[in-house]
Parts: structure tokens; sequence; C-alpha cells
């Protein structure tokens, strides 16, 4: 016997209180959180910053984003998350409807390459109004042109698009970070991938 | 660890669906780039039992100030599984919702409705060893939104499960039996194909009925299933 899957739904615009309390400021706890790496956790500590921006440019400020990524050594988290965690957790969650400019901002660490990869990633998942069905990329550096090169799934994309999978370093005061705006439409729309 | 079997797309709904207006700007319009499911697809995070706190699978009772909230209570019970039937365990499920009279606490919901101060309508229940779970809850009202000229939200509440591979990851809605505004709901009507849309409706169940306290409703849930290995019979 097999059973059809479950069909997806838009998370809608009111989502903040149930997944995103403690950022939007709810009465409520949180499983996740923007900080997807602790000060204690090993490895180079960036940041990542991005905006998701509609068919017509203008930034959406009811998105969600959640990411999920190895650790330092490029191994996924098999031990439970915790936001009480101070090290490494793995998975973070950030909506764009708190940031005057409609960011979303991840404090994290640089993941080392993952066993079955040629090049470190994040695996980002897109949530909004307007979707009913979630989107999935993924987070390359642009400092890591060799390892970059050499990826199969990069080479796979088309070259005009493979930018759009690229996240741009910048050292700033505050430590590194890394740009990765989100373009659901136009001549600059990210390549999102059928997980 | 074995990876997923792809989407079934003929079970979701478009990027783009137009009557549902503002898919049209936000939707990809690009096909997807297929990816052969690796260990980045197929490991996800797990949560301990501990991340659900005490009355967090009780929104009657999660957010109580001064009262019980107004409203019908109801009970959800549900299995999560896969395609091939089998329980999907120790799953974390978040769900939320509009109040009794179809108002979110969300700050920038303008419906001229009111809030319940004993109502929060956020809360999370994990899957047994089974996967089968249980949430208490305010049957929710329907709410209008700015679609169309006399749109209207069915009754319905919003859940995200993770199952156990970044790939199974879900957002859904469950409805109820018998709604008038399903057939109007450009949401509901987002996934083309009719049997795939009715499993979004919970089913009512006097058995998980409680006598003087809660109307049942069972809404079972089935994500990805595994992709079977040649070891595998
Ligand atoms: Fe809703």
């Amino acid at each position: 016997m097999t059973y059809g899957e479950t069909p997806s739904q838009t998370v809608g615009p009111y989502f903040a209180y149930g997944l995103t309390p403690g950022q939007y400021g709810y009465d409520f706890s949180d499983i996740a959180n923007h900080i997807v790496a602790g000060p204690d956790a090993k490895g180079e500590h960036i940041r990542i910053i991005g905006q998701v921006l509609d068919g017509e440019g203008m930034p959406v400020s009811d998105a969600m984003i959640e990411i999920w990524q190895a650790d330092h050594e490029g191994v996924y988290r098999t031990e439970p998350v915790s936001i009480e965690n101070a090290g490494f957790r793995g998975l973070g969650r950030c909506g764009t409807g708190t940031d005057a400019q409609n960011r979303f901002v991840f404090e994290t660490i640089k993941p080392g390459c993952v066993v079955d990869a040629t090049a470190p990633f994040i695996n980002v998942t897109v949530f909004m109004r307007g979707m009913l069905v979630h989107a999935f990329t993924r987070l390359y550096f642009d400092d890591e042109a060799a390892a970059n090169a050499r990826c199969p799934v990069l080479q796979s994309v088309p070259a005009d698009r493979r930018d759009t999978l690229i996240a741009k370093r910048a050292d700033t005061a505050t430590g590194p970070e890394y740009c990765f705006d989100i373009h659901m439409q136009g001549n600059r729309e990210t390549v999102f991938f059928d997980v | 660890m074995s990876g997923f079997k792809p989407r079934d797309w003929s079970s979701h709904a478009p990027y783009i669906a137009p009557d549902y207006k503002s898919t049209i700007l936000r939707g990809p319009t690009k096909p997807l780039m297929s990816l052969s499911g690796g260990i980045s697809e197929a490991s996800g995070p797990v949560f301990a039992r501990a991340a659900v706190r005490d009355l967090d699978w009780d929104l009657t009772r999660n957010g109580r100030v001064n009262g019980e909230p107004i409203g019908e209570r109801i009970v959800v019970h549900g299995k999560v599984m896969d395609g091939d039937g089998r329980p999907v365990p120790h799953t974390l499920i978040e769900v939320w919702q509009a109040n009794a009279a179809g108002r979110y606490v969300h700050k920038v919901d303008q419906h001229d409705a009111p809030l319940d101060p004993n109502f929060r309508g956020s809360g999370r229940c994990m899957s047994d060893e089974n996967g089968n779970y249980v949430f208490y809850t305010i049957k929710p009202g329907a709410y209008p939104w700015g679609n169309h000229f006399n749109a209207w939200r069915p009754n319905h509440i919003h859940l995200s499960l993770f199952g156990p591979g970044f790939a199974t990851r879900l957002v859904t809605q469950m409805y109820f039996p018998g709604d008038p505004l399903l057939a109007l709901d450009p949401i509901f009507l987002g996934t083309p194909d009719e049997a795939a849309r009715n499993r979004l409706i919970s089913k009512f169940s006097i058995d998980k009925t409680e006598e003087g306290f809660a109307l049942g409703y069972q809404f079972d849930i089935v994500l990805r299933g595994r992709l079977a290995t040649p070891m595998e019979d």
C-alpha cells in the first residue's frame, strides 16, 4: 500500500508567533533562531546577510529562511538541535520582518566540505506567503573559487546563472560577512533545486 | 543513510498559481535544477523530547492569562508516515492558527475581529515511536484576506514538520470537513489534483472525541519515502 504525499501549503503571512517567536517578540520559546553556531563552535565565525527579492525587485518582508549546514569539519549534526547549545547547532531560522531593510542575518561558521562534495556549501530553504511549496537552494562561497570550479553541482548549473549561488565575502570590523541575496524571479533569478 | 524518493509534484501546487495572486511575483519561474540525493539532503535536524515543553501541545492552556480561551475545543490526532506507510517517529510538529474569531495574534493582522487574551494560537508536539501525534486547541475561525473581493480563508491550522531529512521538510495546512469555503479558496485549490488536495482535509472522529470536553479530528500526514536500496526486501 502506498500513500500520496500531503501537499505543501504556504507558510502564510502570520508564521512568526509560531516559528520565529523570539525574533519577533512573542512570548513563546524558539526551537531555532538566527544563531547557527554559538560562540563556542569551532571554525571560522562568519555572518550571512541577504534579502529575498520578488519579481519587481522589491524586498520581501514576510519570508522565512532556514539554513542547515555541516560543521567546520564537514559533518552534519546528528545530535538534537537546541538553542541552549553555545556551540555548533547546524540549523538556523530567520524571518525577514524585523530588519529595517528586510534582511535575514545568520551568525554561523564556515562549513567544511562534506564527504560527497568538493566545495563547502550551506543548504537554504525559502518559505513565504505567495509560495505554496518552499524552495531549496544552496549557498556557496566566493573565496572557494578552486573548489567551486570542481563542484559537479555548480558545474551542472548554466554558467550565466552560477553566480546566483555564490555568496560574496566582505571583511568588516565585526568579522567576515557573506552577502547572499535570493532573487525569486527576473534575469538574476536564483537557481532553485528539486531536492 | 539512504536518500529520499523524488518529490511527487502531482501532489503539490505549481509555484505560480495565478488565482492566488501573490504567487505571481514570488514563485520561481525557471525550471528547478535536479540534485541527485546526497548526504546533504538525507541529513536533517533532530530534536530532543525536551524541545516540546509542558503545555506546548495544548493551545487551550498555553496562552492563558486570566481564564479559558473562547471557542470550540478540539483535539487533533494524526499519524506521520512516509509514502510506504512507515511511521515517521520523533519528528517535531509546529502548529499555529487564528483564534475562534478568525484573528491571529500576529501584529500585522488587521482583521477587525477580537483577540482572545487567553489564546496565543501557537504550539508544538512530537510524533511518538509509532508516528502518532496529538494536540489540543480551539477550532480556528475563517478570516478575510485581500486576494480578491470577498475572499475568506476556510478554517485551517498551519503545520510545519521536519521529517527524517532536509528533503522531507513540509509546511502545510489542515482543513475541516464540510467547509463551504474550501471550494472557493485559491490556496487550497492551488493543488490542482483533487485527490491530493483532499488529503489536506481532516476527518471528524467520534472515537477521538472526548466525552464532555472536545471534538476529535484525525489528520494523517504523509512525507516522502526513502529510496529502496538493493539490500532491502
Ligand atoms: Fe492562516
